[in-house]
């Protein structure tokens, strides 16, 4: 209380009316950087990804490109590549997203049963997140690598055949999702500081009502990780919808053979980057930034039906 | 009975979930483990169907030989240029920018601040097209100059809105006691705000790092054609040419560990404060 008091007399006394004015235009002078930044590398850039979207733009001057309105979009329907690049990104989607965060969730489960070296273990699965997407890649490249690799080594020492991990059509997007496990570490994190929040009193009330641990784990953590879980799914989605770096490495820019591991912002990137269509790149830019709206939009709609907030 | 019974479900309970972490954090370092044996081998070892963790002989010469292949120093430096203008700009203007936001009263900043948030929901695909069209229209494309000065501007509203709360949370005493001593905003910010506010500032700190230095598609896209500007990333990404003749995958595990290492010695010592940041954005988020 006696804090509260002091902030709303104290500078009503003290800061005279000109110190104050100055004290605003100071504000703006701290915010402007950001601002010019916000200006021309979002507000600006977000337009003109539109209108760029409606143009047949290629390179040079932007006042060359034609309108061509809607035809981009057309375009799409008729593309192949970007059919199958869609495909591919969805069920990169399907599988990595929710796998990623069971492993994440559970394994932060068992860190929280008071075990002993906690600190130890979370080092050593949060490692895997702060290595560079680049390294990571590259050492995944060659553990894939069908005749030098040590996955198939090891599946050789077993006495399993060696499998083509990154050179057969059908287990390219596996070997992605298998990679993209790899760094659960992050959402792990924020899984145990969750849970590490939750009152003991309520492991108690259920232990006096005759819980077990299943009870807890139905009744208490799961309803109270949901806010977390909600987070993480989100988070998780918008990445693995753009996901490129780890895919681009190791398939390469055409997502290696029949382009089975072709996904979408690596079809955008080919067309923008690669072939010089600028305009047509925008628009698919547009249209994954439209499912990604879509897809955020649905799940804030429907996180009132299962996302508990408390009691507010 | 039932006493020694429970007792036993939960050693073995107990037991259960320590070969179960132990066993998930062999599988988690092993691709570690494994490129460091990798780079320590010659290129005939490399090839053999057998697992071989510890090689022998040893190629200890790879990590000299390496400097040989690749410039490392020249990728090292270009990769300093820019991440100290992450860093620089995650530091200063940043949390210039979150000073204002949290302890300046000005007319328009609800509406500002709105637009900061709104700016963090904006997916980087949106993005990544017009303002490549820019810098290309304004000559930059191929100049560390599309890398740095967005940083230096500091064009990121995480960085900001993490300071902004961290602001806030500060006792209103500390500043107004100085105000009344007649320090400037800019004093409050270097004295009061920043001083209380390490851990914030060293996770961006650390994040900036981390971003500037593991970055890869902005680096391909303005660097990518000249070699001679190349970050670290982009040099361990070009290692790959060689791809067909196993002979260069020592060298590029001798590269991915020269990647890693930096960001071990960071997590070593700012581990604390970036699990902070991360459980921070990932439970107020």
């Amino acid at each position: 209380m006696a804090s509260v008091q002091k902030r709303e007399i104290a500078p009503s006394v003290s800061v005279t009316q000109p110190a104050r004015k100055r004290q605003r235009w100071i504000g703006y002078l701290f915010i402007l950087p950001w601002f010019v930044s916000m200006i021309w590398f979002d507000a600006i850039p977000f337009g003109m990804n539109l209108y760029l979207g409606m143009t047949d733009y290629s390179v040079g001057p932007i006042e060359q490109a034609n309108w061509i309105g809607l035809e981009n979009f057309e375009r799409m329907l008729d593309d192949d590549l970007f059919r199958q690049s869609l495909a591919n990104t969805i069920y990169y989607i399907v599988f990595s997203v929710p796998l990623t965060l069971i492993l994440a969730f559970s394994i932060a489960l068992l860190l929280n049963t008071r075990i002993r070296f906690l600190g130890l273990f979370r080092t050593v699965y949060y490692i895997p997140s702060i290595i560079p997407v680049v390294a990571a890649s590259i050492i995944f490249l060659w553990m894939f690598n069908a005749r030098a690799g040590a996955i198939n080594q090891i599946l050789y020492a077993i006495g399993i055949d060696p499998i083509r991990w990154l050179t057969n059509p059908d287990y390219t997007k596996i070997t992605l999702v298998i990679i993209s496990l790899w760094g659960f570490g992050a959402q792990m994190i924020v899984f145990l500081a969750a849970l590490q929040g939750i009152p003991e009193q309520l492991y108690e009330a259920v232990a006096i009502d005759g819980g077990g641990l299943r009870a807890r784990l139905r009744h208490i953590v799961i309803p109270l990780m949901t806010p977390t879980i909600f987070f993480n799914l989100l988070v998780g989605l918008i990445a693995s919808f753009q996901v490129f770096t780890t895919a681009y490495i190791i398939l390469g820019p055409n997502g290696g053979p029949l382009q089975s591991g072709l996904f979408y912002m690596m079809h955008t990137y080919n067309n923008a980057f690669r072939y010089f269509e600028m305009g047509y790149a925008s628009a698919m830019s547009f249209v994954l930034f439209l499912i990604i709206l879509a897809f955020t939009l649905l799940m804030i709609w429907t996180s009132n039906r299962w996302v508990y907030y408390g009691d507010e | 009975m039932n006493m020694i019974e429970n007792r036993r479900i939960r050693l073995l309970r107990q037991t259960t979930i320590y070969l179960t972490l132990i066993a998930g954090s062999l599988v988690v370092f092993f691709p570690l483990v494994w490129t460091i044996s990798t780079s320590l081998k010659t290129p005939e070892q490399v090839t053999v169907r057998e697992v071989q963790l510890i090689p022998d002989p040893v190629a200890w010469e790879n990590y000299v030989d390496i400097f040989d292949l690749v410039p490392v120093w020249r990728f090292l430096k270009n990769t300093l240029v820019i991440a100290s203008a992450s860093v620089f700009g995650g530091l200063v203007t940043c949390s210039l920018a979150g000073y204002a936001f949290a302890r300046i009263l000005f007319p328009g900043q609800r509406v500002l601040f709105f637009i900061l948030l709104a700016t963090m929901m904006l997916p980087y695909v949106v993005q990544l097209i017009p303002i490549f069209v820019i810098f290309d229209r304004l000559g930059w494309v191929g100049t560390f100059r599309p890398l740095t000065v967005p940083r230096l501007l500091g064009h990121n509203a995480f960085y900001i809105f993490l300071y902004r709360q961290f602001f806030r949370g500060l006792p209103s005493e500390l500043f107004d006691a100085a105000r009344i001593d007649g320090c400037t905003e800019v004093g409050l910010w270097w004295r009061i705000a920043m001083p209380n506010s390490k851990p914030v500032a060293a996770a961006v700190g650390i994040f900036a790092f981390q971003f500037a230095w593991t970055d890869f598609l902005s680096p391909l896209i303005y660097l990518g054609s000249k070699q001679e500007m190349w970050t670290i990333a982009l040099g361990l990404n070009g290692l790959k040419g060689f791809e067909g003749m196993g002979s260069t995958l020592p060298m590029m595990m001798v590269m991915s560990i020269f990647m890693i290492v930096p960001m071990l010695v960071i997590f070593a010592f700012g581990q604390k404060y970036m699990v902070q940041g991360v459980t921070v954005s990932g439970l107020k988020g």
